[in-house]
């Protein structure tokens, strides 16, 4: 996935020579050609992310693009009030960047699970996030970014990103991706979980569920519309997050549907419960762990569709 | 005006305005209003009529919890009227305790400690890569420079040779609780930004000669960012006030707001 960022971003910046790029000191090997093809738009800031934070702020406000970027919770939580006072309380251009969104770095710790990031980062005013799903929404959701005006956040996975959706895709900030449409449950992704989530359709398909899936790539601003639109729809939605249920894919959902007159779907969460994951492990290991992985996101469906 | 009566008269609103809002911070204001008059009046190239002038000098006012006086000598100088000034802390408008970009003139907000270098920092690299001429001002408290981001910025702009920023210090020597001293010992002061690679000056910061002297000068002729550590009073000008903690957050009541008055009227510049 980062690969497919810095691709782009590589295009984006080569054409408009106003945008720039921050890391605090991580990129090895990811960022080295577009430092050695764009030197005057690349700086090292060293290991302050605050101050990287800080700088792109006075960067954009005098008509830069300042992309920040870092891994897991470094570009997020360890500035985040330069992020709220300086980035979007002044509407500065400032586009913050984590590699390894979720358990990419499982097996490094907690420090580098960055599983509260999207509900922390959506709850700020004047902000855009986006997680998207597959390679090809990275490509996207990079020129969209950057074609967004103010302060945005883009979590993306570390390498090797897959590609889910085959051909072209519509996308756009703010609104959901329908990849399948499905009678008895609709399953809606954020980020590079999509991967199981896609496989997890499959296999309910093939058992006789009907599943839908979405890929909902923004959380804010959320697409209230669609899922508006599905709850009506359908009598169960799932939603599925590499990430805390409170206050993120799932706690996003939810505030959409408490507000919603009945008939409407229920809804059940896969993600983390609100815990840290002291054990170690592989991203895979780890999703299967706190039931993430395709068979434990089958699970929760069918154990959902019983309830009633 | 020259630049003593600007300051005169930024004391005076700000006692009045902390007066009347009830609000904290007097003693920074104080602290720092001969160094904004000269800024406001001698140094900085500005256009008060378009604020956004791309050529103008930047300044970022990082101790925000001063901001009254900043407004008061950005309304003396013309960039919004007097009157104005009456809303500061009231219901409804933007004139908050701590300074606010919605107000004209004013190029960021701040109000939590250790942002405003940073920012400063971005705008003065900005303005190296398009090799624009202007400079940028950024004024910290001695209390900030506890928080570890400044010392991020500090070090940064040293190894990125900011000439074109120029960080000014309020070293009034007393924070919140306590004199600085007592909380975080900051000396060897100049020592410190001399090792972290900056052109220092120490000046009297009640001294507009002397403040004028070093903040007016060419950074053409210069490789280094320049720190200015301007030895101020708490609360100078108002003898009761003078480096006294209490009124880092005591506001002037109504007798000691009109001894206040009296003290600052006795002292109009008559060059």
């Amino acid at each position: 996935m980062r690969d497919s960022f810095i691709k782009e971003l590589t295009k984006i910046a080569k054409d408009d020579k106003n945008v720039i790029l921050l890391t605090g000191d991580l990129g090895f090997g990811v960022l080295n050609d577009f430092a050695k093809e764009l030197p005057e738009q690349f700086i090292n800031i060293g290991v302050a992310e605050q101050n990287m934070t800080g700088i792109a702020v006075g960067m954009a406000l005098e008509g830069k693009i300042v992309f920040t970027y870092s891994i897991c919770n470094f570009p997020t939580l360890r500035c985040l009030e330069q992020i709220r006072n300086d980035a979007c309380y002044h509407q500065a251009n400032v586009k913050i960047v984590a590699v390894g969104g979720g358990f990419c770095y499982g097996s490094l710790g907690i420090s580098h699970h960055a599983t509260e990031d999207l509900s922390i980062m959506r709850a700020l005013p004047d902000i855009t996030v986006v997680a998207p799903g597959d390679i090809v929404e990275v490509t996207d959701a990079t020129r969209a970014i950057y074609n967004t005006s103010g302060t945005c956040y883009l979590r993306i996975g570390r390498g090797g990103g897959k590609r889910i959706h085959e051909g072209d895709i519509n996308f756009k900030v703010g609104k959901a991706i329908q990849l399948f449409d499905g009678d008895d449950v609709a399953l809606i992704s954020t980020g590079g979980i999509l991967d199981n989530a896609f496989k997890a359709r499959k296999v309910l398909n093939e058992a006789g569920i009907s599943a839908g899936l979405y890929s909902m790539h923004t959380l804010r601003p959320f697409d209230r519309e669609i899922v508006e639109d599905i709850a009506k729809r359908v009598k169960l939605i799932v939603t599925i997050e590499e990430h805390t249920v409170i206050g993120g894919l799932g706690g996003a959902v939810s505030e959409i549907l408490a507000q919603m007159p009945q008939p409407r779907a229920r809804l059940e969460m896969v993600g983390l419960p609100g815990c840290f994951s002291s054990i170690v492990g592989d991203q895979e290991y780890l999703r299967g762990a706190y039931g993430m992985s395709v068979e434990g996101i089958v699970k929760k469906v069918k154990e959902a569709a019983f309830k009633e | 005006m020259n630049t003593y009566n600007l300051a005169l008269n930024i004391r005076k609103n700000v006692v009045r305005m902390t007066h009347l809002a009830e609000s904290s911070h007097i003693g920074s204001m104080l602290s720092i209003a001969d160094i904004i008059a000269v800024l406001y009046g001698e140094v900085l190239n500005k256009n008060v009529n378009e604020p956004q002038w791309s050529y103008r000098d930047r300044f970022i006012l990082s101790k925000g919890h001063a901001g009254a006086a900043v407004y008061a000598v950005l309304a003396e100088v013309g960039y919004f009227p007097i009157e104005k000034l009456n809303q500061y802390y009231s219901n409804g408008s933007i004139f908050c305790g701590h300074i606010s970009h919605k107000v004209s003139g004013v190029e960021v907000s701040s109000g939590s400690l250790g942002h405003g270098l940073s920012i400063g920092v971005g705008m003065a690299l900005a303005a190296k890569k398009d090799f624009k001429k202007h400079r940028v001002f950024v004024l910290l408290s001695d209390g900030e420079c506890d928080e570890g981001s400044v010392w991020e910025a500090v070090l940064f702009a040293a190894h990125h040779k900011l000439s074109n920023l120029i960080a000014i210090i309020d070293y009034n020597k007393i924070q919140s609780l306590a004199p600085t001293k007592d909380t975080i010992q900051l000396e060897p002061f100049r020592d410190k930004w001399i090792s972290f690679g900056w052109d220092v000056k120490e000046v009297d910061g009640h001294n507009h000669e002397e403040l004028i002297g070093e903040l007016d000068f060419d950074i053409s002729k210069k490789e280094k960012p320049t720190c200015i550590i301007a030895h101020t009073i708490k609360g100078k000008g108002v003898s009761f006030m003078e480096s006294k903690v209490l009124w880092h957050y005591r506001f002037p009541h109504e007798e000691e707001y009109v001894q206040a008055m009296k003290e600052l009227e006795e002292n109009v510049d008559e060059r």
